[in-house]
């Protein structure tokens, strides 16, 4: 027993080397110069000193998102941890398995308002999936283990293990991995049999089917996405992603009808509001998605597979619920489909298609790039032209850039596709791409950001230098906090109140301030240029595009409003909003 | 949606720092309603604590109720008391009434009616200590109001289902 007792900052290392890690993004401090100085002297983690512990976190969600494994944060006490609030919240609405150690004063201190000192544990609780205290170093091995169960299996989360300096400094036995499991937390993988022939004996007797499926397919894994693709194939069946899903089903799939939601196409919305049957796979009836709750999709029956129970029944009422997760229950409806003798009605299926063309047909994402202004959907389409047969990441901040890659940017691949969908985390994408760009040094790796998002986290520039991580930053400048201005102009008369972006740095200058290449286009004609000359960059770049301020996000279904009340575009703008709709985010 | 009706759930949870917090904080940040909460270790050997909350809400909100709850990692159990089959709810309350002469016959009288206990006594008061359904004693202390009530303490229901199985 005695050669494996060590102290306790040597047992996190270790526990974060059994666990496979390979990377943790951090930043120092008082509580944890324990763990600092064990860094120091071992070879085999890299540790990636980020400049703000926010970027920690969500370099973290992009390392995560992007490989499937669980990202690391280190972080020190007080305001370290307070710092990485906003991740781990990203991370919680996002289901993202990160797990985040933050620093704390020694255990004879806490509740003495000591320097540095805050209720980690207390301020993360209703922000991380779980987390711990840990008061005694013996127990310091075992705790790191669980918390990387906890986070990466069922639905993933962050997690917080709170460290105590004198924990990490007195010594105790080091355990390994295996057999931890946690005593109550199990969660179920495996779908109830009954439940999913049930439910494919009323896919069975669909006549206007739509799958519908989300970020838990993702998370799923790959195969979960090739069994979804599987599936869809198999049964003829139009399909549609939520944000967090797209990648999961191939973008170019004649069956893909685009993303749906307040700024899907219009071929998704209607098809999910004229359904009969709607087979929900990994997504959780976001209400970016339903729209108007008693409004949604009236006629349709309606099947959940969700790995959380919570999630069954919360927004909306289904008629069958299949908790577990998505590849097993996939597995199993495949099973059951080959065997089961019921198919929808060809001809319905048939009518249903050409009713789904016809609003296809209405090419709700068409745009006009004409005049002398780059519109930003055209900057987002030649990049994606540019860059789609390359190995290509792509985050984002939030916006109106973000809906425009959402629907311009095709995704034909899972862990491609990082964007903070739940919180909508302005400053999320830079950090995200590093964290990529750490996980793929060979890739390309795109921020699609906004230039009101990206001073938000932009201090992460230093570190792509210093870590020589050639992200590429590609700034759809409106000049405006753009959809704060939709929002204004649709629905506040026009009175752009403090969404305007002033005093806004040179972009150009900002990159090479940092050690980057800065470019930028302001005609049509200098995009394609710009965009090649960001790709010939072995470096980070900032590509400050300068798009039309005036360009709203179409379509939308305005806050409030049924799937069937959609804007298209500027022609629709006068379109009424309903006191209720007024009130809602 | 359904109508709103009141539900008492029992949790049994790992007895460890925060786990109270959790659940509380769970009801608070969703805004589920918490009519009472009590909560004490059940098992000192395997260090779980049982939670009763008395809550109310739609089925739906119901529903979401026991699945966030169960959704805490500490979590082992939950079951609704309401619902899952017959039970037994008790609540126990410590009642001052402080008077003299007539007042403090009568309150005696009336205690004795209810099986309330004296557990403490001066000259111009009593503290009786009592146990039955939250009904029960709510009737009993708007009885007391005007015999000189001066102090409450509840315990909040706890609840156990009845017959032979456990949580
Ligand atoms: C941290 C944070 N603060 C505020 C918001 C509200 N918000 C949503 S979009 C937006 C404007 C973003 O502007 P920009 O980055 O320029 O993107 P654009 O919409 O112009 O493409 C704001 C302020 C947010 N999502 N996140
Ligand atoms: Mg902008």
């Amino acid at each position: 027993m005695n050669q494996d007792r060590m102290i306790g900052s040597e047992i996190v290392l270790k526990a974060l080397c059994d666990q496979g890690v390979e990377v943790i993004f951090g930043y120092p401090g008082g509580a944890v110069l324990p763990i600092y100085d064990a860094l120091f002297q071992q070879k085999e983690l890299r540790h990636i000193l980020v400049r703000h512990e926010q970027a920690a976190v969500h370099a973290a969600e992009g390392y995560a998102r992007s490989t499937g494994k669980v990202g690391v944060v280190l972080v020190t006490s007080g305001p370290g941890a307070t710092n990485a609030v906003t991740g781990l919240t990203d991370a919680l609405m996002d289901s993202v398995p990160i797990v985040c150690l933050t620093g704390q004063v020694p255990t004879h201190l806490i509740g003495n308002d000591a320097f540095q000192e805050a209720d980690t544990t207390g301020i993360t609780r209703p922000c991380t999936k779980h987390n711990y205290l840990v008061r005694d170093t013996d127990k310091l091995a075992r705790t790191v283990h669980e918390a990387f169960y906890v986070a990466r299996t069922g639905r993933p989360g962050p997690v917080v293990v709170d460290l105590p300096k004198d924990i990490l400094m007195e010594s105790g036995p080091y355990f390994g991995p295996t057999n931890v499991e946690h005593k109550t937390y199990k969660p179920t993988v495996k779908g109830d049999a009954d439940a999913i022939r049930q439910a494919v004996a009323l896919i069975g007797s669909a006549k206007r089917p739509l799958i519908y499926y989300g970020g838990g397919v993702v998370n799923s894994g790959s195969a979960a996405c090739q069994l979804l693709t599987q599936f869809v194939e198999m049964t003829g069946f139009p399909c549609t992603s939520t944000l967090m899903g797209l990648g999961a089903f191939p973008a170019s799939h004649p069956q893909f009808l685009g993303m749906v939601g307040m700024h899907g196409t219009c071929e998704s919305n209607w098809a999910m509001h004229g359904c009969d049957v709607m087979i929900n796979i990994g997504a959780r009836f976001d209400d970016r998605v339903t729209g108007r709750l008693d409004a949604f999709s009236p006629g349709s029956k309606k099947i959940h597979i969700d790995i959380d129970p919570s999630s069954i029944n919360k927004n909306i009422e289904v008629d069958h619920a299949i908790i577990g997760d998505v590849a097993h229950v996939l597995e199993d409806m495949i099973k059951f489909w080959k065997a089961a003798q019921a198919r929808p009605d060809k001809k319905a299926l048939k009518d249903w298609w050409a009713q789904i063309e016809e609003w296809r047909a209405r090419d709700c994402l068409r745009f006009n790039q004409s005049g002398k202004l780059i519109k930003p959907q055209y900057a987002i389409q030649r990049l994606y032209e540019l860059t789609k047969d390359r190995e290509t990441f792509i985050t984002t901040e939030v916006g109106q850039h973000q809906m425009w890659a959402a629907q311009y940017y095709k995704f034909e691949k899972p862990y491609h596709w990082m964007t903070s969908g739940g919180l909508g985390t302005m400053g999320y994408g830079l950090p995200a791409a590093m964290g990529v760009q750490v996980a793929h040094p060979k890739a390309l790796v795109v921020d699609i950001a906004g230039e009101a998002s990206i001073l938000m986290n932009i201090q992460e520039m230093s570190t792509l230098a210093q870590y020589r991580l050639p992200v590429k930053v590609f700034i759809i400048n409106n000049e405006y906090m753009g959809m704060v201005r939709q929002w204004q102009e649709l629905m506040h008369g026009g009175r752009y109140s403090e969404s305007y972006s002033a005093a806004l740095p040179d972009f150009v200058k900002l990159a090479e301030s940092f050690g980057g290449v800065g470019l930028r286009a302001t005609k049509p004609e200098e995009v394609d240029p710009v965009i090649e000359e960001m790709l010939a960059a072995d470096a980070p770049v900032i590509v400050d595009v300068r798009v039309d301020p005036a360009e709203n996000c179409f379509p939308m279904i305005p806050s409030g409003a049924p799937h069937n009340e959609m804007l298209f575009g500027p022609e629709d703008t006068q379109a009424t909003i309903s006191d209720e709709g007024m009130v809602l985010v | 949606m359904g109508n709103v009706a009141k539900h008492t759930i029992g949790v049994l949870v790992d007895n460890e720092a925060g786990v109270l917090a959790r659940v509380i904080g769970l009801f608070s940040g969703r805004g589920y309603n918490i009519e009472s909460l009590t909560v004490a270790e059940v098992d000192v050997e395997k260090e779980l604590s049982r939670i009763t909350v008395v809550t109310s809400g739609t089925p739906m909100v119901i529903e979401q109720i026991k699945a966030q709850l169960s959704r805490l990692v500490p979590v082992h159990k939950v079951s609704d008391l309401t619902t899952d089959g017959p039970s037994v709810e008790r609540e126990l309350a410590l009642i001052k009434v402080a008077g003299s002469g007539e007042q403090r016959v009568e309150s005696l009288r009336i205690a004795d009616i209810f099986r309330a206990r004296v557990v403490d006594s001066t000259s111009e008061s009593f503290v009786f200590e009592m146990t039955g359904s939250t009904d029960k004693l709510n009737a009993f202390i708007s009885l007391m109001i005007p015999l000189g009530l001066t102090d409450v303490s509840r315990t909040g229901v706890v609840a156990i289902s009845r017959g032979p199985n456990p949580l």
